[in-house]
């Protein structure tokens, strides 16, 4: 997935197009938008953005599983099985983006590009729904694909690349 | 200078300000599991020097502590979880990458073997309880025999018990306090000692109270030895870890840390031991209240202040 800061006017269109989308209970969220001011008065730059799970190479929540229900799935995206899950909490403390949380229903949930939306050929909800058309979704190994070519193209950055998870979100700046 | 706002998803109760998932329970279990390890070795280790009948207590008595430390922190880890139901899942797959696999594993060996040591001492312990039906005093004879062979077993799997409390917590590269490699053999070491305390509690002899006062005391310095190095390596750390470090030193947990867990529970301690040690009249009660009291501590310390550290990006 390739957003681009630029373009993000911080609507959170996307916030609630994925909550509608997903059944996600009140109170919690699986992708949320972020405002980031930085220097100091006169010279200053806002950064919005939307973020989620990063759906990493390394995925450290996969790793710290102690039963396999996160798992990645042939394509890169990272799952969790409800009911392969005990609630142990593991994979939301090993993730630096805390993209984790722990569904009133006992099992740990987070964004899944909208897998079973990716199944039908549609798009997941939050790309879908962005007015401004920031988001695009699609094949990283495909090099004429539109995210590599925007990412050949444009400056963009990626979430605390120090972490060492290679994540999958890439952000245009 | 860089200023962060979250909006929309962020400022949702159940998941910010930080992300709290593991609670009391889990403290408390990695102090019960660290205090199981520590007894459980100093146990083995005393049966394999053939110094059993010189060490009652390490072997004996204390050895009753092990079984409802475990069925308790056990207990806790699963009050924990917030889909308790699905536990056997853990014993479905063995997951090497996973330190909460192999920890669950080892668990799943260790507290039954705890259960057998103490009964293989049962009617040593409990000589007016009578063994009603015969296959269990066979069982018993059988255990008696093959004690050792416990022992050889228990040694392994204690001290992997041991440090795994530490390694649970510093597999998690997010939490830059906890992902430091000395968390292991710190964890270890506390155990030991709190073990040591146990005994010096309820040893029944002085030779027995100053051979574990005099390891509790090496086990102190060592402990605090291994604190430095962790205080020292965060400092010559990145931007995440110096933040971490500012949790314990002039942040909200440097009372807890330094005045109850280093302070009262090992400088103290350690002092009044070696007071003890010397020969000076001390109730050796005090410093073995402190250490247990403050590797209690300590574990609550390190769960609370570790979930509140993160990456910034």
């Amino acid at each position: 997935m390739v957003i681009d800061t630029l373009k993000c006017v911080g609507c959170s269109d996307c916030v609630v197009a994925c909550q509608t989308e997903n059944n996600v209970p009140i109170g919690y969220c699986r992708d949320w938008i972020t405002e980031t001011v930085n220097g100091a008065y006169p010279n200053v730059e806002l950064e919005l953005k939307s973020e989620r799970c990063n759906h990493c190479e390394n995925a450290p929540c996969v790793r710290c599983c102690p039963t396999g229900a996160s798992h990645i799935i042939d394509g890169g995206i990272v799952l969790v099985t409800g009911d392969e899950c005990i609630g142990c909490g593991a994979c939301i403390e090993s993730c630096p983006y805390d993209a984790r949380y722990q569904h009133p229903e006992g099992y740990v949930d987070k964004c899944t590009f909208c897998h079973h939306r990716l199944e039908k050929g549609q798009l997941p909800a939050c790309v879908s729904v962005c007015p401004t058309k920031c988001m695009y979704f699609g094949d990283l190994d495909n090099p004429n694909s539109e995210v590599s070519r925007l990412l050949k193209n444009r400056k963009w950055k990626t979430l605390a690349p120090e972490a060492g998870t290679k994540p999958h979100v890439y952000y245009l700046i | 200078m860089q200023e962060e706002i979250f909006v929309s998803g962020r400022n949702i109760p159940n998941i910010d300000p930080s992300l709290e998932v593991w609670h009391w329970p889990i403290s408390v279990y990695l102090f019960l599991g660290g205090l199981a390890a520590g007894l459980l070795l100093f146990a083995a280790v005393v049966t394999i020097l053939n110094k059993d009948k010189e060490y009652p207590t390490s072997v004996k008595y204390a050895s009753m502590v092990p079984p409802v430390a475990l069925s308790l922190g056990l207990l806790a880890l699963v009050y924990d979880l917030t889909h308790p139901l699905y536990t056997w899942q853990l014993y479905t797959i063995i997951r090497l990458e996973s330190p909460m696999s192999w920890g669950a594993w080892v668990l799943l060996v260790t507290t039954p073997l705890s259960f057998l040591w103490v009964f293989s001492y049962f009617s040593e312990l409990f000589p007016k309880w009578n063994l009603k039906f015969e296959f269990l005093k066979n069982f018993e004879k059988f255990l008696k025999k093959n004690r050792k062979n416990m022992a050889y077993a228990l040694v392994p799997l204690s001290i992997i018990l041991g440090v795994y409390t530490g390694i649970l917590l510093s597999a998690f590269n997010a939490r830059p306090l906890w992902n430091n490699a000395i968390l292991g053999p710190l964890f270890l070491t506390s155990g030991l000692s709190t073990a040591a305390a146990t005994i010096i509690l309820l040893a029944k002899n002085a030779k027995e109270r100053h051979l574990f006062g005099k390891i509790d005391l090496a086990l102190i310095i060592i402990e605090l030895g291994l604190i430095v190095h962790m205080i020292m390596g965060m400092y010559a750390g990145s931007e995440v870890q110096l933040d971490a470090m500012h949790l314990l030193i002039g942040g909200e947990f440097t009372l807890m840390f330094f005045g109850f867990v280093v302070i009262l529970g090992l400088i103290i301690p350690g002092i009044l031991e070696a007071m003890e040690i010397k020969g000076y009249k001390v109730p050796v009660a005090i410093p073995a209240i402190l250490v247990l009291i403050g590797g209690l501590i300590f574990r609550f310390v390190m769960v609370e202040a570790g979930q509140i550290t993160r990456y910034l990006y």
